[in-house]
């Protein structure tokens, strides 16, 4: 047998990766893998989960009986995100509405409101929000200020006193949610996907009983660390541009990016996250076991990358550790090269990182199957 | 022999523990039982005997009401196992494959849970409690968790809390499976002492020697009963066709091989120096005596075991010649010694998994390692073939020590592991194209093996089907190609043949001797005694040490006794392990 064969054999390599596709492609599990997850997160995220408030009920107290207190509640009825709004008439009852949920907010409206109004002074409502639901009830409490600033509007026509601030959104000036969390979603679908499709596949084979078997063989652990890789690479990068396409395509957002070079960021991406779960797998004796490390290491990634929180407002050994994710660093790419046209040498600063964590748990992964023989 | 605490409330003996009239189970295509009927009775240990596949644990699942059949009619105790369901679990005692103990918690924990479970109060029955541990003797390991037992304590303690409820009928699924023969002895004075109270005890089994031992045996075969009745009604009707060529010594496989292609024998083995036939029915001895006048070894004539009436049933063994062996060309090595191994060593922990372990294995020998479970017989297999590191000492094969060992030296080695390592999301011809890829054949070569792995295990018809479909013989022989498609001059196999019938078992044999006497070195593990009369040499080991190495008759004169001047395999293996242990209490 001859030397050049020592640590990459071509032969020995493609009988591995015709396993590999085989074996994912009939898998009932890696294909649920393949094909679930992201239709359900496209409708799941796309069309249910938004950080917009709408569909609230509010309460009304109102112990005015003037016109101004009419004109404010005319306006409440009219606006699109109340569904409904509960007119009560002692505060027993708004506190029980709150306390059961029924409405986000309540809006208590004292007698004197219009006569200081009239007088020409200020005029104070009362707002109390439901704090177990703090992110919607400041949403809440945003919009019914500007309701009420447009009001105070009205009644100060003649001051020329309009809204003191014009805010323009820039890259997203309608903020429509999904050009936000569709970007997002293109890294967390090709995250998962090649998280359990890499993590499955040792786990498989030692269940099976044929790693063993492949370990005897001359095969050496760079090459299967490659042929493990190239599936999870494969469907990762398919999974992340098919949101890629739908994002463009179904939500139109704009994508004024590099494309190549999200294509490359992309696989860097993946690579990463494919040694990532060759590690899971690794160290796992059943499926189950690497199912559910993936899902351990999968999730709080998520959560610490900034898709839904920003990673500015962790502590700072927090934004160290964000910093370790790959996921992160492929959020402020895929996110720049749809909305803001991100330059080059921005990407290239979020690139680098994600090729050196990709060398970090590749060679670690290599490490792990090896370190096993022990 | 111990009293037994379980009383068996209405001891009628010679009734009817179990009724089966016409059973018939398939699940989906696959006919499970096809119209079985029999009867099992009270003070009685039956063995329900069968190779794997044979339907035992369907019947069972089906006896403790865990399953509906799909025709026909079973009473246990004298209660419908369907319409009666709740009273079946409360009569009978089940033991399944794999008993559900926790093995987080201790032995006395477990038996607590199982006595709730059985909606008794733990606390009232202390005395219950330690005579089922005094039965089993866990008495000394209450403390330990089950997860630390060793396999034959494990199944004592199932035994136990399947006892707990004080069954009319014991149901033991393969209560043998994973346990040494020291505790299967144990196992067979338990239940022996249960069945002299009037307990129904049904033990299935796909050893074929534990059959001999029941009083009653309920044959199956593919679904189907070959035989109900006492074993002995079977094996005398083979009395007088089975023989022994004593001492054939180096020339056995030849030997067994010509004795196989004769038409006038049905089946034969290797035992150690001799070959054991048995001739086909209403055959003469001519022929076999001109083979024993040939290679001038004496015939005697030999008791007939239920084995042999099994493969008579079936109707003989395969022939003596392996097409393999047949096509390969002779091993080429450059030195004698084929696999060696130095002071071997491996530690997890404070455990010490094997000790100090060292041995030389010739070119073209068949070397058994043989061991009670935890023996550290797989481990030291482990080590041998590169997929365990050893703590100390060293272990080469072809003059490698595969740890370090580059691609060129792996594949001078092939390896089958239990349960044959196939990959069953790929097609037959995908295992094997697998195979051949792995190995780095290539072009010309590549189809060409290929085809001669087809062609010789006759695959032809199977190439589009999924291993898992295959039936075990033809997944056997499926592993048997993918280990050897680049002709390794060393193989390894890891316990090849458990849960396989001895038919297949056989045949796979066949080729093992085949390939020996190509000068192939074979490194085998096994449980089956029978089996290590295959091997030239055979290391026992015991609690991590090596205790004897030496041919298998050489073992079995060893423990040779006056009352047992003949002792088999099994009783020469309890007799090295037992005088170990005493050594190693008198030592410490």
């Amino acid at each position: 047998m001859s030397q050049r064969s020592r640590f990459f054999g071509f032969t020995r390599l493609r009988a591995q990766f015709i396993k590999e596709v085989l074996s994912v492609l009939c898998d009932p599990r890696s294909r649920m893998v393949v094909l679930v997850p992201p239709l359900l997160q496209l409708l799941v995220f796309a069309f249910a989960a938004t950080l917009e408030v709408s569909n609230v009920n509010v309460a009304v107290y109102n112990q005015d009986a003037g016109r101004w207190s009419h004109e404010l509640i005319q306006r409440l009825n009219g606006v699109d995100f109340i569904t409904r709004v509960h007119h009560i008439d002692n505060r027993q009852e708004l506190h029980q509405l709150i306390d059961r949920g029924d409405v986000i907010a309540a809006l208590v409206i004292p007698a004197d409101f219009s006569r200081n109004i009239a007088a020409g002074g200020s005029a104070y409502a009362q707002v109390l929000v439901d704090g177990r639901r703090s992110n919607s009830g400041q949403i809440t409490v945003a919009y019914l200020s500007s309701i009420a600033a447009d009001v105070g509007a009205e009644v100060a026509l003649d001051a020329q006193a309009l809204t003191p601030v014009a805010v323009r959104h820039w890259f997203n000036p309608n903020l429509i949610y999904r050009w936000y969390i569709v970007p997002g979603l293109t890294g967390v679908l090709a995250l998962f996907s090649a998280l359990l499709i890499t993590s499955l596949s040792i786990a498989r084979e030692r269940e099976l009983g044929t790693f063993d078997q492949l370990l005897v063989s001359p095969t050496s652990t760079p090459e299967i660390i490659i042929s493990k890789s190239l599936p999870g690479l494969a469907i990762g990068a398919m999974l992340g541009l098919f949101m890629v396409g739908a994002g463009v395509f179904l939500f139109g957002i704009p994508f004024s990016g590099s494309f190549t070079l999200l294509v490359a960021s992309l696989v860097l991406f993946i690579l990463s996250v494919v040694g990532i779960g060759l590690m899971i797998s690794a160290i796992s004796m059943t499926q189950q076991q690497a199912v559910l490390g993936a899902f351990a290491i999968g999730v709080p990634a998520v959560l610490m990358s900034g898709f839904s929180t920003p990673v500015e407002n962790m502590p700072v050994f927090l934004q160290w550790l964000a910093q370790t994710i790959p996921l992160t660093h492929f959020l402020i790419i895929v996110e720049g090269s749809f909305l803001k046209a991100m330059p080059p040498a921005d990407i290239l600063a979020s690139l680098w990182p994600l090729a050196l964590i990709a060398l970090v748990t590749l060679t670690m992964a290599t490490v792990f199957v090896r370190g096993h023989l022990q | 022999m111990h009293a037994s605490p379980i009383m068996a409330t209405a001891s009628q003996n010679g009734n009817a523990a179990v009724v089966i009239e016409e059973l018939d189970k398939h699940f989906g295509n696959v006919q499970a039982l096809q119209g079985l009927s029999a009867s099992i009775h009270y003070g009685r240990l039956t063995g329900l005997v069968g190779p794997d596949g044979a339907g035992k644990t369907t019947l069972m699942r089906i006896l403790t009401g865990l399953l509906e059949p799909n025709a026909g009619r079973v009473t246990l105790a004298g209660y419908d196992v369907v319409r009666d369901n709740d009273a079946i679990h409360v009569a009978s005692g089940y033991m399944p494959q794999r008993f559900g103990l926790y093995e987080d918690l201790s032995v006395m924990e477990n038996m607590r849970l199982y006595a709730r479970l059985r909606g008794m109060d733990a606390d009232r029955n202390t005395e219950l409690f330690s005579e089922l541990l005094d039965f089993t003797r866990l008495g000394p390991f209450t403390e330990r968790l089950a997860g630390k037992l060793s396999g034959g304590m494990k199944q004592k303690l199932g035994l136990a809390c399947a006892l707990m409820a004080r069954p009319k009928v014991l149901l033991l699924d393969e209560p043998g499976v994973g346990v040494d023969p020291v505790s299967r002895q144990d196992l067979w004075r338990m239940v022996q002492a249960l069945t002299g109270e009037g307990m129904a005890v049904v033990w299935s089994t796909a050893y074929l020697d534990e059959a001999e031992r029941c009083e009653s045996v309920l044959l199956l075969n593919q679904g189907q009963l070959l035989f109900d009745g006492p074993p002995q009604t079977l094996t005398t009707q083979l009395e007088g066709r089975s023989f022994r060529l004593q001492n054939v010594g180096a020339e056995r496989r030849a030997v067994l091989t010509k004795a196989l292609d004769l038409d006038s024998v049905s089946d034969g083995v290797i035992q150690g120096a001799g070959v054991r036939v048995v001739l086909r029915a209403g055959a003469e001895t001519e022929q076999i005596q001109i083979l024993a006048d040939q290679v001038q070894v004496a015939l005697t004539p030999v008791p007939a075991r239920f084995e042999d009436a099994f493969i008579d049933l079936l109707g003989g063994g395969p022939g003596g010649t392996s097409a393999l062996a047949e096509r390969l060309p002779p091993v080429e090595l450059g030195s004698d010694i084929a696999v060696s191994c130095r002071n071997l060593t491996k530690r997890f922990g404070d455990f010490t998994a094997t000790d100090n372990v060292s041995f030389e294995v010739q070119k073209g020998e068949i070397f058994g390692l043989l061991g009670p479970n935890g023996a550290g017989k797989s481990t030291t297999f482990k080590m041998l073939c590169g997929l365990l590191k050893p703590t100390y000492g060293e272990a080469q094969v072809v003059g490698y020590d595969l740890r370090r060992a580059t691609g060129a030296a792996k594949s001078r080695l092939g390896y089958m592991a239990q349960k044959f390592s196939l990959y069953g999301l790929l097609s037959v011809r995908q295992n094997l194209e697998f195979s051949a890829g792995v190995y780095e054949l290539e072009g010309q070569t590549r189809r060409e093996r290929i085809e001669e792995m087809i062609d010789t295990f006759d695959l032809s018809n199977w190439l589009s089907a999924a291993p898992d479909s295959l039936p075990l013989g033809l997944k056997q022989r499926l592993a048997l190609a993918c280990a050897l498609m680049h002709r390794p001059p060393v193989l390894f196999l890891d316990e090849p043949t458990s849960g396989v019938d001895p038919i297949t078992r056989r045949e796979f044999w066949t080729h093992i001797n085949g390939l020996a006497r190509k000068g192939v070195t074979i490194m085998v593990t096994t449980h089956f005694m029978d089996e290590a009369e295959y091997c030239d040499r055979v290391a026992m080991l015991s609690r991590a040490r090596l205790i004897a190495l030496d041919t298998p008759d050489a073992l079995k004169q060893g423990a040779a006794t006056t009352e047992k001047p003949d002792p088999t395999m099994e009783d020469a293996f309890i007799h090295l392990v037992e005088s170990a242990e005493q050594n190693e209490e008198v030592n410490t």
